[in-house]
């Protein structure tokens, strides 16, 4: 059973191993020139006002959580598309079940106004 | 039936937690309202037990109500068993505690009285008086209906607390909480002898309920146990003897009759119902209950009768020197349960619980009267300052003297019947011992009388020896105190006619009592009817000594009124006066040795035990360890999130060290 | 896995709740303050008609659908109803407290309406993957439900501390989910215990999934050393949160105990007996011995939950069928005496002030004599003195152990309520035997005084009569 996964990670050790490459490549093969401007976080436009690790608004969580969830909508929906003509009536019905919660949900946080930016 | 007897058992109790705990709101008519009523419907429903059981013959009931709990098979439950003997218990029990419901209200009426002024403890006293003796009536009902010896037990301990709580009624007379106290503790004597009966019948038979024991002593008549090494007891007579020991510190049986006497610092309406009529007849009633047992041993048959001989005939005597009215009384108690256990320990049973009931009536009856004279008295108690009351107080006069000729057994009067019964069926006992009970209870008849006609005269004839001030306040008591007295007088008379033949020697109790043929003394006594008994009664010994008895009682303290003074200064009479008057010595020598020896044994076990041992090194020690490390476990709980998954990721690893590698 | 319509009936109770939740959230969008008692009643109907089709449902066998990883049993079904009944009167108590303190809002409800779903699916589990949804399903419920009161940095910080360690316990569970999966190639319970048995030599990593299960079951039931949330989290929650947490979830964490070791794991007994006695004897050891310590009665009442989850786990460890219904029973005990505990520190509190402290409860029986012969009877419930019902519960667990031959663990658990009974005779000699700190009857609603009046002499009427619910219990287990 567990050698089903070989191929799972042989595509892993060749992904690490080319994306290893290409970098070690980059840094090898670049031309390197460094001066203060090149060196500072933005080379083009402004000094940084503050330190990166600042407040966000709670909305962005807000918006990043919904967005999550729609997604692992649509990860969910694609597998079971393609399997949709095996699993029959009760198939379809459990996805009809599983959206229609989803929109409920999606019901109540527009309601509640949680896709209102201000 | 299950309906009517848990509405007997559950209508005093109700009456009893609504004057006990509402006492305050509902006020003194209401308090003695629900409580009578209580009472009163207990007692109707009981006697319509009784006619169904007894007079229409149906079948005794016996179920359990409530399953409290099984454990190992031994079922503690509460469950009723009425026969014939308890239904004629129910109707007794009611009766008279019905009467003295009402008598009380008459009685108490100035309880205020008795309270010292502005005094806590009299606050509501009166709705209190009547909520105990409610819940009194409930706790007796127990013990006689009950069909397992954990319900009477119950019923055991619970007519013991309120007997304890009334006797020390007027919690602020330092004779009174003595004498509660006495009656607690002596009683506690007795009720260790009576659980350890318990307890081996419980080892033996492995069941509580009165039937399966009954039904398997037969199978276990012969086993014998060994209490030390060496020495082998049947069983039977173990649990026997354990039993009666219950039986007389309830009953009042010598030795541990000592805290009857006392009791009379309660009011004078328990005296009549607990300390006379119904809870110091437990006993005898519990051992006519386990007649199975009874008539398997011999041994405690004799003890049963010995103890119970001595008690009637000396506590006799004691009433002979009394002079507080209700003293003299509580003494003629003594003695007739004397009689009564004399009776259960010739195999008589039912002439001993035949006794019970006419006692009851006719002993309640003098208890009320002598209450009555105690209220026209104005609650002074000494019969010398009594006499001629007769003309004040006709009603009491006269039942008075019914239930003096009821207790002297008189022919005709109730007591005659069942007195009559014990002493023939002594004379045909042949255990061992009976010969010495037969002369006891002969001389009992002899004392009895002259002690009862002692008081008869003091307090009703003679000369007015009271003071000018209660003289001119002397008149009859309230109606709802002579009409006790009254509907008391006439069971006192009649009840014994009727019933002597069916419940002493018919087969009345067949069911409820079992006799071994060998013991069968009652059916050797010649009986033919009501009326023979009657008239031959004219003609035998008993009747004979009770008149002269009287006789004697008038000839003193009627005819030559100096002649007790100098009997008593004769020398040898003297010093029998003088044991006497000291009530053999029980009291000093209990207060003596077990009060001051148990005494001196709790203060060395206080200092070394308590003080030194369990408080310093464990109770307090063990609780300051506790708390060291209840203090020290709280500080674990630090409140930071990391420490707590720490905790948990050690946990974690713990469990591996013990479990997966270890 | 076959994809063939299941037997929706032995669910209808589940899919009824979900439905009823979906729809008061949503009704609930429309209503405003005035009109909110709307979803407060359509969350108690919820209940009841979930009531109605569980007991409509109940019988004496076990009905498997969903492709064996959903079962309805007899256990499910009494506790499936016990949960109804637990978060009814848990509704019942909080409805004043809330509605003083703003927190009067549909999310409650809702909440908890899930969280009891979670709970239903969580007890009538029969594979792995179920047993873990119900139990994400209740947890995420209850985390919200924590932090409910957002102004509130106690409750803040409780959700933030259930939440972290809730979610390491989970990741514990589903790595020895794995483990065992890994082992046995199967997630239904039935097969898992087949495999286990027939799994021959080394059971190194058998033993090793089984650690990791436990400990995310014993998070759940509070067992030490992995309680270190449950004060924290019962004091810092709004009481009415707390009345939520410390009952219902006790009933489904017992479920999912049975689920995974009785039904799943027989095989391992002897090695998860070892544990439980582990778990059992440090819960009842550090539970009754700390609450001593403790002066805020929430705190106080959180470690006197851990020691009843000592106890409960004594039930189980047994191994027998009378153990388990004895385990069932003093879960079901548990919860009742938890609501009377925390329904008097909800009827003692009124708007802004929290009744938190054991001072407050000084002198309660100058101020209400009734509610203090309650408390009375709650605490001397928890105590185990007869006749209430804690006693009950306790000799059957006692018994339990007794008959497995482990009389010192039994000698363990009494010495330890010994001691335990100090903490609640305190709070006894508190209200009767000292001064009242602040003078006033106390005057709670009367929906408030009723309910607590029922809870506490239902405590006293069921140790008069435990007869019913052991019966009850006991043949749920099949005893």
């Amino acid at each position: 059973m567990l050698e089903n996964y070989l191929p799972v990670l042989i595509f892993i050790a060749i992904g690490i191993a080319f994306g290893g490459f290409m970098i070690l490549m980059g840094f090898l093969l670049g031309p390197r020139k460094p001066d203060s401007e090149k060196l500072s976080a933005y080379e083009c436009g402004f000094e940084a006002f503050e330190d990166a690790r600042m407040k966000f608004d709670v909305r962005y969580y807000l918006v990043a959580i919904l967005f999550i969830i729609f997604d692992l909508e649509i990860a969910f929906l694609f597998p079971w598309a393609i399997v949709l003509r095996d699993i029959g009536m009760f198939g379809f019905m459990s996805m009809v079940l599983f959206l229609g919660i989803l929109v409920i949900g999606f019901i109540y946080e527009w309601k509640k106004g949680a896709l209102q930016w201000e | 039936m299950q309906t009517i007897t848990l509405l007997i058992v559950l209508a005093p109790l109700l009456g009893a937690l609504i004057a006990g705990l509402f006492g305050g709101t509902i006020g003194r008519g209401g308090a003695h309202t629900v409580t009578t009523v209580g009472v009163a419907i207990a007692f109707v429903l009981s006697a319509l037990v009784f006619k169904q059981i007894a007079i229409d013959g149906a079948e005794s009931f016996n179920h359990s109500v409530y399953i409290w709990l099984v454990s190992e098979g031994i079922r503690f439950e509460v469950g009723f068993l009425v026969d014939e003997l308890t239904a004629m218990m129910m109707v007794v029990v009611t009766f008279v505690s019905l009467m003295v419901h009402i008598y009380t209200i008459g009685y108490m009426a100035h309880d205020e009285e008795n309270w010292p002024e502005g005094s806590g403890a009299g606050i509501n006293s009166y709705q209190r008086f009547f909520s105990y003796i409610s819940l009194f009536t409930f706790s007796m009902l127990m013990l006689v209906m009950a069909n397992n010896f954990m319900q009477l037990f119950f019923g055991w301990e619970a007519v013991g607390l309120v007997s304890y709580l009334l006797i020390g009624f007027w919690s602020v007379r330092e004779t009174a909480v003595f004498a509660n106290l006495k009656a607690f503790l002596v009683n506690r004597v007795g009720d260790f002898g009576f659980l350890l009966g318990i307890a081996a019948v419980l080892m033996h038979f492995n069941t509580l309920d009165y039937a399966s024991v009954f039904n398997a002593v037969e199978l276990q008549k012969d086993v014998t146990i060994s209490i030390w090494p060496g020495s082998e007891w049947n069983i039977m007579t173990v649990i026997a003897i354990l039993l009666f020991i219950g039986a007389m510190g309830k009953s009042a049986q010598v030795p541990l009759h000592v805290w009857l006497p006392d009791s009379m610092e309660g009011p004078t309406p328990i005296s009549a119902l607990i300390h006379a009529a119904t809870m110091v007849t437990a006993g005898i009633f519990m051992v006519a209950r386990m007649s199975p047992i009874y008539e398997l041993s011999e041994v405690a048959l004799a003890v049963v009768l010995t103890i119970g001989a001595i008690t009637a005939l000396f506590m006799g005597f004691l009433g002979l020197v009394q002079h507080d009215i209700k003293r003299v009384v509580a003494y003629s108690t003594l003695s007739q349960l004397g009689y009564m256990t004399v009776a259960l320990g010739a195999s008589a049973y039912a002439a001993g619980v035949f006794h019970l009931m006419t006692h009851a009536f006719f002993k309640a009856l003098l208890f009320l009267a002598a209450g009555s004279v105690i209220i026209a008295m104005h609650h002074k108690q000494d019969m010398r300052e009594m006499g001629g009351l007769r003309k004040y107080m006709p009603i009491t006069w006269l039942t008075s003297l019914i239930g003096s000729l009821a207790l002297i057994g008189a022919p005709g009067f109730s007591g005659f019947f069942s007195k009559d019964s014990i002493i023939e069926a002594v004379h045909h006992s042949t255990i061992p011992g009976s010969g010495f009970a037969y002369f006891a209870v002969l001389a009992g008849v002899f004392i009895t009388a002259l002690y009862s006609f002692r008081m008869y005269f003091l307090v009703f004839h003679g000369k007015e020896r009271m003071d000018e001030h209660t003289r001119s306040h002397l008149h009859e008591t309230p109606w709802v105190v002579t009409v006790p007295l009254i509907l008391l007088a006439i069971p006192s008379i009649f009840i014994g006619g009727p019933y002597v033949g069916s419940m002493v020697f018919g087969d009345f109790f067949s069911e409820a009592i079992t006799v071994a043929p060998a013991h069968d003394v009652l059916s050797q006594v010649g009986f033919t009817s009501a009326m023979g008994m009657i008239g031959h009664g004219f003609l035998t010994a008993p009747f004979w000594l009770a008149a002269s008895g009287v006789f004697v009682a008038w000839f003193l303290y009627m005819r030559r009124t100096d002649l007790p003074a100098k009997i008593v200064a004769l020398p040898v009479v003297k010093q029998i006066h003088w044991v006497l008057v000291n009530k053999y010595g029980f009291d000093d020598f209990n207060q003596a040795v077990f009060g001051g020896g148990s005494r001196n044994l709790g203060t060395g076990l206080w200092k070394v035990g308590d003080v030194a041992l369990i408080d310093g090194l464990l109770v307090n020690g063990s609780a300051r360890l506790v708390g060291m490390v209840s203090a020290v476990a709280r500080h674990l709980q630090s409140g930071y999130l990391y420490h707590y998954a720490f905790a948990m990721i050690l946990g974690l690893l713990a469990l591996f060290g013990l479990f997966v590698v270890g | 896995m076959n994809f063939d319509m299941p037997n929706f009936l032995p669910a209808m109770p589940e899919m009824f709740v979900l439905g009823m939740t979906s729809l008061i959230l949503i009704i609930d969008l429309f209503l405003n303050e005035r009109t909110r008692v709307v979803s407060y009643l359509l969350a108690q109907a919820t209940l009841v008609g979930a009531f109605i089709l569980s007991l409509s449902l109940y019988s004496g066998n076990a009905e498997l659908s969903f492709s064996d990883t959903f079962v309805l049993d007899p256990m499910a079904g009494v506790l499936k109803m016990a949960v109804y009944a637990t978060v009814f009167m848990v509704f019942l108590y909080s409805h004043s407290y809330l509605r003083e303190r703003g927190l009067f809002r549909g999310e409650f409800f809702v909440l908890a309406l899930f969280g009891v779903l979670g709970m239903m699916v969580l007890i009538s589990a029969h594979s792995f993957l179920t047993i873990y949804l119900g139990l994400e399903l209740m947890s995420l419920a209850l985390y919200a439900m924590v932090a409910m009161q957002r102004d509130s940095r106690t409750a803040s910080e409780a959700a933030m501390k259930y939440f972290i360690l809730g979610a390491m316990a989970s990741a514990m569970l589903l790595y020895g989910m794995s483990m065992l999966y890994g082992v046995t190639g199967t997630l239904e319970l039935t097969e898992l215990s087949r495999a286990v048995q027939q799994t021959q030599g080394d059971r190194l990593l058998l033993v090793f999934g089984l650690v990791f299960l436990l400990v995310g079951v014993a998070f759940k039931l509070g067992a030490v050393p992995f309680h270190m949330w449950v004060p924290d989290v019962y004091h810092g929650a709004p009481t009415a949160v707390t009345l939520f947490i410390s009952t219902a979830p006790k009933l489904a964490g017992f479920a999912m105990l049975m689920r995974l070791m009785v039904d799943g794991l027989p095989g391992l007994q002897p090695q998860w007996h070892d544990i439980l006695v582990l778990l059992a004897v440090l819960s009842i050891g550090v539970g009754n011995v700390v609450a001593i310590a403790q002066t805020n009665i929430k705190r106080m009442l959180a470690y006197s939950g851990i020691s009843h989850a000592g106890f409960l786990l004594l039930g189980v460890l047994s191994g027998t069928p009378e153990g388990y219904a004895a385990g069932m029973f003093y879960a079901i005990v548990y919860t009742i005496m938890g609501l009377g505990g925390f329904g008097m520190v909800i009827l003692m509190s009124r708007a802004g002030f929290e009744a938190e402290q054991l001072e407050d409860y000084k002198g309660l029986n100058q101020r209400s004599p009734w509610f203090a012969l309650m408390m009375l009877f709650i605490m001397f419930s928890m105590a185990g003195v007869p006749p209430f019902i804690g006693f009950w519960a306790k000799l059957a667990v006692l018994q339990a152990v007794v008959s497995a031959n482990l009389m010192w663990l039994a000698a363990v658990a009494v010495i330890f309520s010994v001691i335990g009974a100090f903490f609640y005779l305190r709070v006894i000699k508190l209200m009767y035997f000292d001064q009242a700190r602040e003078q006033g009857s106390l005057k709670p609603g009367a929906d408030l005084a009723v309910v607590l009046s029922a809870n506490a002499i239902g405590i006293l009427a069921l140790g008069a009569f435990p007869g019913a619910l052991m019966a009850l219990c006991l043949q749920a287990m099949g005893a």
